[in-house]
């Protein structure tokens, strides 16, 4: 309750801070439109915004569940094998060194303008941090764990599946984390290199125009999205550390 | 469960040149309790790690064997200073935690009973984050009893526990254990003279053989021979120490 009061104090304050520049410096509304007038372009564009909204929402929801899985497949694959560990982590570690922007006019070559290319952007910017936040986590599983696991004479499938997996949990949980933040990014960007639907192919058509209200209002609902998915898989992790992270009892 | 065997560890062991523990024979006899004691660092639990064939860290130049002369592998339980219960998984389920890394079925009837025996019923449906220190470590006697195995190694299983259910614990796990092969690795006397049936002290030298007290464990701690035991061995301590 706290939480959302200081929400709208801040909301409020920034909204303010906001109508107070564009009053104070003169800007025309195609640089700087008031927040009414974005306010009111969110309502009459509310079709055109919700429609570009949908095709970003599930390119990104889209590319983090499969992004997530198949990190986490990957980073499982690493910890069992060390021959996987020896060929691929290079490989892995010079793809995260190329920025994915860099990638996305290829991306829209390979994958057309459609859906595919965004959410494989998305798909790629995520796939790293949840490997590696992953693979971190079932490296580090308690000697003592192992310990026990080996003199039970634990098959190594059931040690991974039921000891170093569960254990590692909360670090997959904290991949997906940035995950959840990075997903979008990735999305957008895909969406302004080639694309003919999408919020980020709205904010670049609308600022091309000087449509800078409806930019702005495209941008709102991009953020309040953004904000939303961060929370509840937020809410998610938390739920999964709060049962899987060590109690030191 | 099977006989429960004897054990000999026979060799010396060095890391990086230095050495950890010098020539050195360890015999656990059958049905025994034998208890380690020594400083820490000397490498007492480096003993108990190499009985299980855990990783060590260290080069051991010897042997490990059982005088039965059947491999060791799948007749030890092990216990230690940490009760290594999976926060994840209710008492339940970290007793049947065995068989489940084996594949093997559960028998839910049995890990009841064990937790029945430890006293811990009432709290079979519980995190380990629910339980306290004392009821975390009956669980992982729970655990390790479920094992039925013949060679018990326990590496300071009960130190982190205050001196009351320490005491509590020490019963328990001698009346559960008895008739098994037991390693109690510890640093305290008291403990050592209440539980041995042969008492060990381990240090750069090489390991002594003590003398426990004349009655058999489980001694009362109220017990005058126990307690004389226990300061000579005390002292012993105190004199490597100094």
């Amino acid at each position: 309750m706290i939480a959302l009061r200081n929400g709208v104090a801040s909301a409020l304050v920034g909204i303010g801070v906001w109508w107070l520049v564009v009053i104070v410096s003169g800007l025309p509304p195609f640089i700087l439109p008031t927040p009414d007038r974005v306010a009111q372009t969110l309502w009459t564009a509310r079709v055109t915004i919700a429609d570009n909204a949908w095709v970003t929402i599930v390119e990104v929801l889209a590319g983090l569940v499969l992004g997530s899985l198949l990190g986490a497949a990957m980073a499982i694959q690493l910890a069992m094998s060390p021959a996987a560990r020896t060929l691929v982590r290079p490989i892995l570690v010079f793809f995260q060194a190329v920025p994915v922007f860099a990638l996305a006019p290829i991306l829209t070559l390979w994958f057309g303008y459609g859906i595919w290319s965004k959410l494989v952007m998305a798909l790629l910017i995520i796939f790293f941090p949840v490997t590696s936040a992953f693979y971190d986590g079932l490296t580090r599983t308690p000697q003592g764990y192992l310990d026990l696991a080996r003199v039970m004479q634990g098959r190594s499938w059931a040690v991974m599946l039921r000891v170093r997996i569960p254990n590692a949990l909360p670090s997959l949980a904290s991949g997906l984390r940035l995950a959840a933040v990075y997903a979008p990014i990735g999305a957008v960007i895909g969406e302004w290199v080639g694309a003919s639907r999408g919020l980020g192919f709205l904010m670049l058509q609308a600022n091309g125009r000087a449509q800078t209200d409806l930019m702005f209002a495209a941008l709102f609902v991009l953020a309040s999205f953004t904000i939303l998915l961060h929370f509840l898989v937020d809410r998610l992790a938390r739920k999964i550390t709060s049962r899987y992270a060590p109690d030191h009892g | 469960m099977h006989a429960p065997p004897s054990v000999t560890v026979e060799g010396y062991a060095e890391a990086e040149g230095r050495s950890i523990f010098p020539s050195l024979r360890l015999d656990l006899r059958a049905g025994e309790w034998t208890c380690l004691l020594g400083p820490s660092g000397v490498g007492k639990s480096t003993l108990l790690r190499l009985i299980a064939d855990l990783p060590t860290g260290i080069e051991f130049h010897g042997s490990v064997r059982a005088e039965d002369g059947l491999p060791l592998e799948g007749r030890i339980a092990l216990m230690a200073q940490s009760d290594l219960l999976f926060p994840w998984r209710d008492v339940s389920e970290n007793v049947l935690l065995g068989s489940s890394l084996r594949g093997e079925r559960s028998d839910r009837e049995r890990a009841a009973d064990l937790i029945r025996r430890v006293g811990l019923s009432d709290h079979a449906n519980k995190r380990p984050s629910e339980l306290s220190g004392g009821q975390r470590q009956r669980a992982a006697l729970a655990r390790t009893l479920m094992e039925d195995r013949p060679l018990i190694l326990l590496d300071e299983p009960f130190s982190a526990l205050d001196a009351l259910t320490r005491a509590q614990m020490q019963e328990l796990s001698a009346s559960l254990l008895a008739g098994r092969t037991v390693l109690l690795v510890t640093h305290d006397p008291a403990e050592a003279a209440r539980l041995g049936h042969r008492i060990l002290m381990l240090d750069e030298t090489g390991l002594h053989e003590m003398r426990p007290p004349a009655t058999l464990p489980l001694r009362e701690v109220s017990d005058p021979e126990t307690i004389r035991a226990q300061t000579a061995l005390f002292e012993a301590l105190r004199g490597q120490a100094a």
